[in-house]
């Protein structure tokens, strides 16, 4: 029977010890009206070499030979040794440390995770880890609602430039608990909000979301946005990349004080890309605002002979304890992303990740130095970036990208559907993963497509007038 | 020792980072960072071998026996983890278009009919990336469901007193008030009560069954009729699936809505602590608000229903389409089972629970339901222990760490004192749950011999009982803080 060890002679012992004489017995208590007729719609079970087979096929189909998207999930090298040591059994078949004298070995690197994180974030403190980036910024504004007591109005205001999926994950999770979300335009020549345009009066507001890299790449006046807010006796929420912060500003050092409040998602850190997740959320803030802080947090601390160990801390904030009175309902996280995020960053070490986010960064300049030579394509906004940029195209972009596709190329992200204005649009990213020979290609099937597509178009004018 | 206690200086793993790279020049400096990242400089063999030591100071289902009620903590088979690790599946961007990811589509697709068909429920968005998120879903979708009426009376959502913390936090989440219903002295809920509590301001009510008390509530179809008649929806909690896996379906029970624990029923890895995966299934009047993205199968192509399909949907609930290397894992696993497969889950794992439960009894250990089954876990009381021999259910939790035992899930639920919930899940051998009867035998002869011995507990891990106290007042969460 696959995954249950019980020979006959075992069944008949156990069912003698409990007094029946059949397993069905066992379930005598379920009325019997309620019993299932049976499951039609499912297959029998099959081998393993079979769903291996099939699973190896369907893989083998949705292999691509490059891909160029990013919009909040990066490919980036990971290390062999990361998940050969994250999928040691130890690791994956643990539960979440509830014994601590059994689970040193996890809270251990959860603590060592936590260091990492404040260092790379600049914050104080770092939790275990909260589900993706877009779910963090959800558990975020809850947590701004919470710590910032001045405000009343539990309106939050966000740039436009924030990752817009996220932007409707955090509505979804927190509109019930009367919190409102408001948008702040970006300036359309530089794809960031201007500074110069913020609103005098802008009244109560309990925090502002911003992204740095934002969605399209390119990098907000941190400084001045954190210090604005702040003026106006709002907290700071930074949505971050960590990859980006071996170069860029940390949220700590945001403006005069720093920000409040870090997420993001750390995919970057060692996931692969697989479809979307499982990734994790990343969740920083101040010292003041720990015990508002939602999720697992591990303390070190010492046992009864005075030896150093660690342990799940500050439990009073979690739903298991505090039941209807917690400050989230979130109870299992996303441990075992986070042992491979902090395997990567231990192999990667400072140099390493300052070279991934540097190797990264140069590789998106060459693209856009290479793409913006091909007539009819040309670079949306003027403004500093980091390892992504938008791109507008004179020709029909989906009918590139379907181009692009049949040479198993996945070309970039769409960016019209979420911003009516930049229809049309494309937005690319070329990680430390692509060689210039990579860029070369796609810039070359784009060149190609676009002078077929044009020719297209020259030659079907006369028709159509 | 700390990995960074490890670190020196220079040192760094030039295979594995990008070498000979320019310094980026155009960047301003008002954007850049000064101050230097404090990551460890260690050799990959370093790593290795701290990770290595770190992961043999856990416990795990690979390594222990792990009854851990409520949490089902059976084995992960090897071949999920291998195969949904394909690089097909890993390097896919989460963006592609659907018409060049019809492998991972139709896995998706096959997975959401096959638990459609095991919950009986209308239709399954996989969306919610753990438990706590499926449950936040369900509720929403009652709270839509009722909105869209316009009734706007029903502000309570109906909670046992024997839930998951999760469900009275979830509630809130959803601004709903809670209120708790008791449950009688043989573990069903409390109908009487119920009735006085049901009205034009119920919601809904939130049910596990089997309860966390280890018991099947027999008089489910009142209870739904109860909270229907007054105009309340029942969202199932489905922790405890595993013990009904293709015996009883909650769409019969008369559910409206439901979330599943793949990391639980469809064995997925439970990580340290994550990832889950949360998928919901609804009722008929439902399936207006689920969750995007859902999966769909039109002239034999697989798309994602968005938004913009799914336009009264409750939301969004991660960036992408959840934690979708998890689903791929429970898609295996489920095709590994197959319908006979999922069958047997329940059978073995009721008669494994059983069993326990049998012995200990025999061995003179008071249950907390003795006339009752045992679904797939049970509980037993130590209250006799602790009153009289000051031995409380931790200290033996503790002492079963000393026999090599994963400690069963201690002072859940909180009805019960001094208890322990024991779930051994369909996985275990007959052997590995004599040994753990056999070890609580002796820790119970060591309670009144010695009972220091026990108090004091454990005594052969890598650390003694940790000062939790100090911990929280002391706050030590970061090396270089």
């Amino acid at each position: 029977m696959p995954f249950i060890p019980h020979t006959e002679a075992e069944i008949k012992e156990m069912l003698e010890t409990i007094g029946v004489s059949t397993t069905e017995d066992l379930f005598d208590e379920i009325p019997a009206a309620l019993r299932s007729k049976g499951l039609e719609s499912i297959p029998l079970g099959q081998s393993e070499m079979d769903v291996a087979r099939l699973m190896h096929q369907r893989a083998a189909e949705d292999q691509r030979s490059l891909c160029f998207a990013g919009a909040g999930a990066y490919e980036h090298h990971i290390p062999a040794a990361v998940w050969e040591l994250t999928t040691r059994g130890e690791f994956y078949s643990a539960y979440t440390p509830y014994q601590a004298e059994a689970s040193q070995g996890t809270l251990q690197l959860l603590y060592e995770y936590q260091s990492m994180m404040t260092s790379l974030t600049g914050m104080d403190v770092s939790n275990a880890s909260l589900y993706d980036g877009a779910s963090s910024l959800a558990e975020a504004v809850l947590m701004a609602v919470r710590a910032n007591r001045k405000s009343k109005s539990k309106r939050i205001l966000t740039l436009r430039s924030v990752n817009p999926t996220y932007q409707s994950v955090a509505s979804t999770i927190t509109r019930h608990q009367g919190i409102t979300l408001e948008e702040i335009d970006y300036d359309r020549a530089s794809g960031c909000v201007d500074i110069n345009n913020l609103p005098e009066e802008p009244g109560d507001f309990t925090a502002l979301v911003i992204q740095q890299p934002n969605y399209f790449g390119n990098l907000e006046n941190i400084d001045a946005l954190t210090d604005w807010a702040h003026k106006h006796g709002a907290l700071v929420i930074a949505v971050v990349n960590p990859t980006s912060l071996a170069l860029l500003k940390p949220p700590g050092e945001w403006g005069e004080i720093g920000a409040d409040i870090a997420c993001g998602d750390g995919q970057p850190l060692g996931a692969p890309m697989s479809s979307g997740g499982p990734y994790f959320g990343i969740m920083c803030c101040r010292k003041d605002y720990v015990r508002q802080m939602p999720g697992r947090i591990i303390g070190r601390t010492t046992d009864l002979d005075g030896n150093e160990g660690f342990t799940l801390t500050l439990q009073a904030r979690e739903q298991h304890i505090r039941r209807s009175k917690a400050t989230s309902n979130i109870c299992t996280n996303q441990g075992l992303l986070v042992t491979a995020a902090t395997i990567y960053m231990s192999l990667l070490g400072p140099q390493g990740l300052y070279n991934v986010a540097s190797a990264s960064h140069n590789n998106t300049k060459l693209l856009i130095e290479k793409l913006s030579k091909v007539e009819g394509v040309t670079r949306m906004f003027n403004s500093s970036f980091f390892h992504e940029a938008v791109f507008k195209f004179d020709l029909p972009v989906t009918e590139v990208m379907n181009a692009l596709s049949a040479q198993s190329i996945v070309a970039g992200v769409l960016v019209g559907d979420h911003y009516p204005e930049l229809e049309n649009c494309l937005m690319l990213c070329a990680t430390e993963t692509k060689t210039e020979k990579d860029i070369d290609t796609l810039v070359d099937n784009i060149s190609r497509i676009a002078s077929r597509l044009d020719a297209t178009k020259h030659s079907t004018q006369p028709e159509m007038a | 020792m700390l990995i960074f206690e490890h670190s020196q200086p220079g040192r760094a793993n030039t295979a594995q980072i990008p070498r000979d790279i320019d310094k980026v020049a155009d960047i301003p400096e008002q954007f850049l960072r000064t101050t230097p990242v404090g990551l460890p400089e260690v050799s990959e063999m370093q790593t290795v071998r701290h990770f290595t030591r770190l992961s043999q100071k856990n416990f795990s289902i690979d390594t222990q026996f792990y009854p851990l009620g409520s949490c089902t903590m059976k084995y992960n088979p090897r071949g999920c983890n291998s195969l949904a690790l394909l690089p097909g599946f890993t390097q896919r961007h989460p963006l592609t278009p659907d018409n060049l990811s019809q492998g991972f589509l139709a896995c998706m697709f096959d997975l959401q009919e096959m638990l459609k068909d095991v919950t009986g429920m209308k239709g399954v968005s996989m969306a919610p990336m753990a438990g706590a998120q499926g449950e936040f879903a369900g509720v929403a979708m009652i709270r839509a469901y009722h909105d869209a009426k316009g009734d706007d009376a029903r502000t309570e959502i109906l909670v046992p007193d024997a839930a998951h913390g999760t469900n009275p936090a979830t509630a809130t989440m959803c601004n709903y008030k809670v209120k708790e219903i008791p449950t009688d002295d043989q573990g069903d809920v409390d109908i009487e009560a119920l009735k006085a509590a049901v009205g034009p301001q119920t919601a809904g009510i939130m049910l596990t069954n089997p309860s966390t008390l280890g018991v099947f509530e027999r008089r489910i179809k009142d209870i739904a009729d109860i909270v229907h008649n007054a105009g309340g929806l029942l969202y199932y909690d489905g922790a405890n699936l595993n013990a009904i896996l293709g015996k009883v379906k909650p769409g019969d029970m008369g559910f409206d809505v439901i979330h599943m624990n793949l990391h639980k029923t469809f064995s997925t890895p439970h990580g340290g602590g994550g990832p889950g995966a949360g998928p919901v299934g609804v009722s008929e009047r439902l399936l207006p608000y689920m969750p995007v993205p859902v999966v769909t199968k039109q002239d034999d192509q697989y798309r994602l229903l968005t938004e913009k399909d799914i336009p009264e949907t409750m939301g969004r609930l991660s960036a992408f389409m959840g934690n979708a290397g998890v689903l791929l894992r429970a898609y295996i696993y489920a095709s590994m089972l197959g319908r006979d497969g999922m069958q047997r889950v329940a059978e073995f794992a009721t008669l494994n629970a059983n069993y326990m439960m049998a012995r200990l009894k025999q061995a003179g250990f008071q249950l907390a339901f003795e006339n009752r089954r045992a679904t797939h876990e049970f509980i037993v009381t130590l209250k006799k222990q602790s009153k009289e021999l000051h031995v409380s259910a931790m200290d033996f939790a503790k002492r079963l760490l000393d026999y090599n035992y994963h400690a069963p899930t201690t002072y859940f639920p909180l009805l019960v004192p001094e208890c322990f919930l024991i779930e051994p899940t369909e996985t275990e051998t007959k052997q590995e749950m004599d040994g753990f009867i056999d070890a609580m035998i002796k820790i119970n002869e060591e309670a009144q011999s010695n009972s220091d011995l026990v108090t004091s507990a454990p005594h052969t891990l890598p650390v003694k009982r940790l000062d939790d106290v100090k911990a929280a007042k002391q706050l030590d969460l970061s090396w270089n803080n």
